[in-house]
């Protein structure tokens, strides 16, 4: 299985795929994941590349074979799209972050959803950053989407929420686990 | 125990259990996260941040004289700076275990070049080894160890972004115990002067086929045969990605990449149809192997700019070139300098007072981009103080405004002996060092003006000012760069002074909790706001231009320098 993660330098990314080649481990899996630290840390595009399965050999996914894609801001979505496979599915944090040549007003916010049509029907929106307003926990984003990540892939709910208390410190638990059990309502087919 | 262990993480593991007693490092991404494991997890192991990566080797090369186990990591320029050290110490006695660990950066995510640091173990004339996994991150760190001490040589471990970044699932072991120091003389062997390093050279040309025969017999290098009409060799993460692509081909896996083993090449190649080398960058084995007189390919259809992947790989191979992918224009998201970093202000006025601006390694180096386009020029670390100084002097003091821009920790690591050179040879040129009391680029690293070790202990603290004046610059000025119109009055003033002028533009980085900014959100009046776009002209992330007028986002922490350049005072708030 590959899964692949995108969105923007600070919206912990790096956090959420460490959470799952954790769990994946955990299941039984040969895990790798591979990600660029360093000048991503100062607002810049982020991707990690998460896969799993009996035996892995490359750290970074194949075009044309990602399972899912786990996107935190709408644009970023769509520059990943040769690596989806046909009928991938594609989990989209309804979230628009600006970046400097929109900021400036030099051209516009792209209208994505053509060019993610292109490869698969299977989008998902999910107001992840509306959840974690609501919560009051606006950094939280990446555990609601990682419970609606949940949802598709073989472990347990419980393999999850150890995961969390192991890798998590005890004060944000509690905001954490509650944000991956409403990640995990998000219905998604 | 099995941990999923990124390949960083994996080699401070294994120089935990191979008994190292000693680690240093200068901060380089993607090497950093090395010694800070070793701070956080391995309390045993001493670890110090050294200014450069020099320093880095020659203490640990004091540390392994001492009979202790040491390790010095750097990212792959980095070895540029310890070169000096290096070309020597393979002549001395290695006593503990020395490692050097150089992390290069194929297709520069965080560097100013891409050069293929396999070279310097063959110009050195020193074992070379090269994990592909996290496993063996760990696992050839404590060999690596192991054939220090055996053959007294330095042994480089040499990883790439995808080795030192990637996670994968390690198998913890035992740590080895500490070996205890001693104090030996070994004149003749340490003390290298025309007279013994003469007669320690021929002891490395012998101890270099002593090590090619280990490689022909070591396991760091296997065989694994299946499908005979491709045989590849390869070393590093590209061996894994010519495995994803060609997962039924016959390999030799070389996890020691210098000295070759040539008996298993020779043999490899006599049971392959066709040889292929997979390697990214320089065809380093290639070369080799087509020395021995072997027919293979490699770089005739491989790239050598650029890291590899498994689709490179395949299409290079199978000589089938991939469909072409539909363009999708999309609007790109380089980095940029945090909202309220206080470089941005200082870049600014300098560029406001129609300065050339010699630039140097660290985050100001995004300066570059628009709207500020305010770096002129980088090329490594401690250089833009001596091009500004070359510059201005070849038109003569008072002609040209020439200034250079170089951060705390960049300064230290060699931008004193530049200034030094600066002052001595009577220069004018501007410098501006750009203090923001940490090595922010690489994750906020602590440094000798810090007045903290890696572990969080009190130390001195060096004083900038005293030690810029005390290399004899005249005109020093520590200033606030958040004051914009004060810093433009001072760098007017700087430059107008017939010699050498330093300001040290002193303001926390952004990200530290020491920041001297608000928090607080500002906002626009937009009323007020007649869209002159003198702010949107700062390129502040929390800045946006919306329907003709300025808003500002919630990435703004209130650093108020928007609302000084505000010509109709349309920015308040944040107090």
């Amino acid at each position: 299985m590959n899964v692949l993660m995108a969105g923007v330098g600070g919206q912990g990314i790096i956090l959420a795929s460490d959470m799952l080649s954790e769990v994946m481990m955990r299941h039984g899996y040969d895990v790798k994941k591979s990600e660029i630290h360093g000048m991503a840390q100062r607002g810049g595009s982020v991707m990690s590349h998460v896969r799993y399965g009996r035996q892995v050999a490359s750290p970074l996914i194949p075009l044309g074979s990602c399972d899912i894609l786990l996107s935190f801001e709408e644009l970023e979505t769509a520059r990943y799209v040769e690596y989806l496979k046909e009928d991938a599915h594609v989990i989209i944090n309804s979230y628009r972050l600006s970046p400097p040549s929109v900021i400036s007003g030099k051209e516009g916010y792209p209208d994505i959803t053509p060019i993610l049509k292109e490869r698969t029907g299977r989008i998902h929106m999910v107001d992840g950053s509306s959840i974690a307003e609501e919560m009051g926990n606006p950094r939280g984003v990446n555990i609601i989407l990682l419970g609606t990540l949940s949802t598709l892939l073989e472990p347990d709910e419980s393999l999850w929420l150890e995961c969390i208390n192991s890798m998590l410190k005890e004060k944000i638990r509690p905001i954490n686990i509650e944000g991956f059990k409403r990640g995990r309502e998000v219905k998604i087919q | 125990m099995k941990k999923m262990l990124s390949g960083n993480e994996a080699i401070a593991r294994g120089a935990y259990e191979a008994g190292v007693s000693f680690a240093s490092a200068y901060p380089g991404t993607p090497s950093t996260e090395v010694l800070e494991t070793i701070a956080k997890e391995y309390p045993r192991i001493h670890a110090e941040w050294t200014p450069n990566e020099k320093v880095a080797l020659e203490v640990a090369a004091g540390a392994s004289y001492a009979g202790a186990r040491s390790i010095a990591v750097m990212k792959h320029v980095g070895v540029n700076v310890a070169a000096d050290p290096l070309m020597t110490l393979p002549y001395t006695l290695i006593r503990g275990g020395l490692v050097l660990v150089s992390a290069d950066d194929p297709e520069l995510f965080s560097s100013q070049n891409e050069q293929d640091n396999r070279h310097y173990a063959r110009f050195a004339k020193i074992p070379m080894l090269e994990p592909s996994t996290s496993q063996e991150a760990k696992d050839y760190m404590i060999e690596a160890i192991g054939i220090s001490e055996k053959f007294e040589t330095p042994v480089m471990l040499r990883t790439t972004t995808r080795i030192s970044h990637s996670m994968g699932i390690v198998e913890t072991g035992d740590a080895a115990e500490q070996l205890t120091p001693s104090i030996e003389r070994h004149p003749a062997e340490l003390v290298m002067l025309p007279a013994n390093a003469r007669r320690r050279h021929p002891v490395i040309e012998e101890r270099i086929c002593s090590l090619r025969a280990y490689s022909n017999t070591s396991e760091l290098n296997t065989i694994e045969m299946a499908d005979t009409s491709i045989g590849i060799i390869s070393s590093g993460v590209a061996y894994q990605y010519a495995k994803e692509a060609f997962p039924t081909a016959s390999f030799l896996k070389l996890g020691m990449s210098y000295p070759l083993p040539d008996e298993i090449i020779r043999d490899f190649a006599a049971k392959v149809e066709t040889l292929w080398i997979v390697e990214e960058l320089d065809g380093f084995m290639e070369e080799q192997v087509k020395a021995l007189g072997i027919d293979c390919h490699g770089k005739d259809r491989l790239p050598m700019c650029g890291e590899l992947n498994p689709d490179i790989v395949k299409s290079a191979i199978s000589g089938q070139d991939p469909e072409p992918l539909k363009e999708h224009p999309l609007p790109g998201r380089p980095p940029s300098m945090c909202p309220g970093c206080p470089h941005r202000s200082l870049l600014w006025a300098l560029k406001r007072n129609k300065c050339f601006i010699a630039g140097d390694i660290g985050c100001y180096t995004l300066g570059f981009l628009p709207p500020l386009d305010a770096i002129d020029t980088t090329l490594c670390m401690g250089a833009g103080i001596n091009h500004a100084h070359g510059m201005s002097k070849v038109f003569g003091a008072g002609k040209e405004n020439i200034a250079a821009v170089i951060g705390d920790s960049t300064f230290f690591h060699s931008g004193i002996t530049g200034l030094a050179n600066l002052a001595y040879n009577r220069g004018a040129a501007v410098i501006v060092i750009l203090d923001n009391r940490t090595t922010a680029m690489t994750g906020s690293q602590n440094h000798p003006g810090t007045g903290i070790t890696i572990r969080g202990e009190q130390t001195t603290s060096l004083n900038l000012e005293e030690l810029v004046k005390a290399l004899g610059i005249t005109w020093v000025r520590t200033i606030d760069p958040y004051d914009i119109k004060k810093t433009r009055k001072d760098i007017k003033e700087a430059l107008a002074y017939e010699g050498p002028a330093v300001i040290i533009s002193k303001a926390p980085c952004v990200l530290l909790k020491s920041r001297n900014v608000s928090g607080k959100r500002l906002v626009v009046d937009s009323e007020a706001c007649t869209g002159c776009k003198v702010c949107i002209g700062i390129g502040c992330p929390a800045i946006e231009f919306k329907e003709d007028k300025a808003y500002i986002n919630d990435m703004c922490v209130g650093c108020g320098v928007c609302a000084d350049l505000c010509g109709p005072s349309a920015i308040g708030g944040g107090e």
